[in-house]
């Protein structure tokens, strides 16, 4: 599936000071594209994965998706949820059923799926976000904790079996445990379902870990937009943007600045330990 | 006499469940910066909440500067020696300007009119947003929110803050704002922190970390202390800071790394 936005500029009507929310965006993701998407609160992100989806219509420029102009067509926009699922941000607030349950089977309810092939679909969403299908079913949303919440939220999204999966800031409040469970599952997802991802989040190690390209934005614009080795070697334009560098990246450039050569595109521990290990030991400075 | 003290402390929400806190035994001093961390359930809010009175245990106490929760009579002054952060911004802040917004705590405490302008002056100066405080909240940076949250707090005069992991839905800019502001109103204005967070790397600072599980403390020491038992973090589906993971990788390869918590001593002490 081809998602292409042309032109896009985005002004919320509610919003008196008239600031473009998005200014002129133009952008082509590509099936089995792995994005990060990062930028500072206010920059875009959410506004931008919304329309993605066709939850909100640009003020101009058009949303393109398998050739469909989106913003021109009135139908069709429940065919394009349905393969392009969007975990919001915040995604507890969206809990609204009285089980658990029931929260994850209304997507697939929705489908009109029969009621045999919806328990399997939840059964087998709350297995993939690590929620205990027997424990948790028949729990209240409303009595989890904040990542648990956020757990059954992510559920009920991959329970529409989606074909592009949209994550605004999933990993906000879980745990070290819970975000990787997440990290997996999205490596799950990405290299066995052959999905296409788009992962908002201000966790640049987990940017760099799992993209291969990263599009960072700054007051609805798109400043870079390139592998994630690219992006990240640009130290001072990410300072700036008021975004972190990945820490190993942040690591290996600061013993670079120290004189030991390490290279600095490397985004895993292990390799990153090799890399200085092997520096240390050829290197007379350190 | 310590500021804090919960004496064999459970918590049920619900009879059917198991207890979301058992058995809590728990003292903190005046002064003291504190970090707890814990898995997603593991009862960090509910302990949270007894602080302030928002919840009272079902069995054992919890004490406050000598005050026990459980006497309704108490709960006006340990709510004002107690403030509480939590962690979305936008749920906080309710007026349309900032000043309002911070004097909001001691306008409900009855303090007359030119004391509360004091107070919200000093608050605004001690998070840095005194220069916003015409500003609608809504317009400000997640993190500037944070602050203004906090800046409603400290216009109370509390003795302690408790955090609830304030830095969750911020940007990286915004947590170093807002952990910035805490170490300051720590250490310059004496107020003790209790600063609950899934971010390993915000606890380094800490005089000392409570790791909770289940319910349980599972239990407390320095940052060194509790980052130098990286099996057992991982086993309660925790972890340690990245540097720390990277000396101890490091230091597996034969590299001579002494105890370090942050990038800074990580790379002094490899480039020295
Ligand atoms: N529903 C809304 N109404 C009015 N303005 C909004 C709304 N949602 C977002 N905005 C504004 O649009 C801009 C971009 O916001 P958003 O897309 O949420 O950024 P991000 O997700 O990167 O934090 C910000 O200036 C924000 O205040
Ligand atoms: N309002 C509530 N009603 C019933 N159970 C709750 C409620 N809030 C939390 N719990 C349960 O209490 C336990 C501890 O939760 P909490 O204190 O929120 O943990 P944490 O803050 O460490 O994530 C969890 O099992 C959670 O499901
Ligand atoms: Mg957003
Ligand atoms: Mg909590």
């Amino acid at each position: 599936m081809l998602i292409e936005l042309k032109n896009v500029s985005h002004i919320y009507a509610d919003d008196f000071q008239g600031t473009e929310a998005l200014k002129n965006i133009n952008l082509k993701i590509r099936d089995h594209e792995f994005i990060g998407l990062v930028g500072h609160t206010g920059s875009g992100k959410s506004t931008l994965v919304q329309l993605l989806n066709g939850l909100i219509k640009p003020s101009s420029g058009s949303v393109i998706i398998d050739g469909v102009n989106i913003t021109e067509e009135k139908t069709g926009l429940l065919g394009i949820r349905r393969k392009i699922g969007l975990v919001f941000q915040y995604p507890e607030h969206q809990l609204f059923e009285e089980t658990v349950f029931g929260d994850v089977a209304f997507g697939p309810r929705n489908l009109g799926l029969s009621e045999e092939e919806v328990e399997v679909r939840v059964r087998e969403s709350l297995e993939l976000v690590g929620l205990d299908y027997e424990e948790f079913k028949d729990r209240s949303p409303f009595n989890l904790s904040g990542g648990q919440q956020r757990k059954v939220a992510i559920a009920g999204v991959l329970a529409m079996k989606p074909e592009v999966l949209i994550l605004d800031e999933p990993s906000a409040g879980l745990d070290p445990q819970g975000r990787q469970q997440l990290i997996s599952l999205l490596e799950y997802l990405y290299n066995k379902k052959g999905m296409t991802i788009i992962l908002v989040s201000h966790r640049m190690e987990e940017i760099a870990h799992l993209a291969n390209r990263v599009i960072v934005m700054s007051e609805g614009e798109i400043i870079f937009d390139d592998n994630p080795a690219k992006v990240f070697s640009e130290v001072e334009r990410i300072r700036e943007l008021g975004l972190d560098l990945p820490e190993i990246t942040e690591i290996l450039w600061r013993l670079n600045r120290k004189g030991l050569k390490v290279r600095t595109d490397i985004f895993s521990l292990a390799e990153a330990v090799e890399e200085i290990s092997r520096e240390l030991r050829g290197s007379e400075i350190c | 006499m310590a500021l804090i003290e919960l004496r064999g402390v459970d918590f049920s929400y619900n009879e059917m469940e198991a207890p979301a806190l058992k058995n809590i035994n728990l003292t903190v001093e005046a002064g003291e910066f504190v970090s707890i961390i814990g898995g997603n359930g593991s009862g960090k809010s509910t302990l949270a909440k007894l602080l302030n009175v928002l919840l009272v245990p079902s069995a054992g106490e919890v004490i406050i500067d000598g005050m026990n929760t459980a006497d309704e009579e108490n709960w006006l002054k340990i709510r004002q020696k107690i403030g509480m952060v939590f962690q979305n911004p936008d749920n906080q802040l309710v007026a349309t300007r900032v000043e309002d917004d911070v004097a909001f705590g001691p306008e409900n405490l009855g303090i007359p009119s030119p004391e509360i302008r004091k107070r919200v002056d000093k608050a605004l100066e001690a998070v840095g947003m005194e220069r916003f405080k015409d500003y609608p909240p809504h317009n400000l940076s997640g993190g500037q929110k944070q602050r203004v949250a906090i800046a409603g707090i400290i216009a109370m005069e509390p003795e302690c803050i408790v955090l609830d992991e304030p830095t969750a839905m911020l940007d990286p800019q915004g947590r170093k704002e807002v952990m910035e502001t805490i170490h300051f109103l720590n250490k310059e204005k004496g107020i003790t922190i209790i600063h609950i967070t899934h971010f390993m790397e915000e606890t380094v600072g800490a005089d000392r970390i409570i790791v909770m599980n289940q319910g349980s403390i599972h239990k407390t020491g320095s940052p060194l202390e509790i980052f130098r038992e990286i099996d057992d973090l991982k086993k309660l589906g925790l972890d340690v800071p990245l540097v720390v993971e990277m000396a101890h990788e490091l230091r597996k390869k034969g590299i001579k790394i002494p105890d370090i918590l942050s990038i800074n001593e990580l790379v002094d002490s490899l480039c020295s």
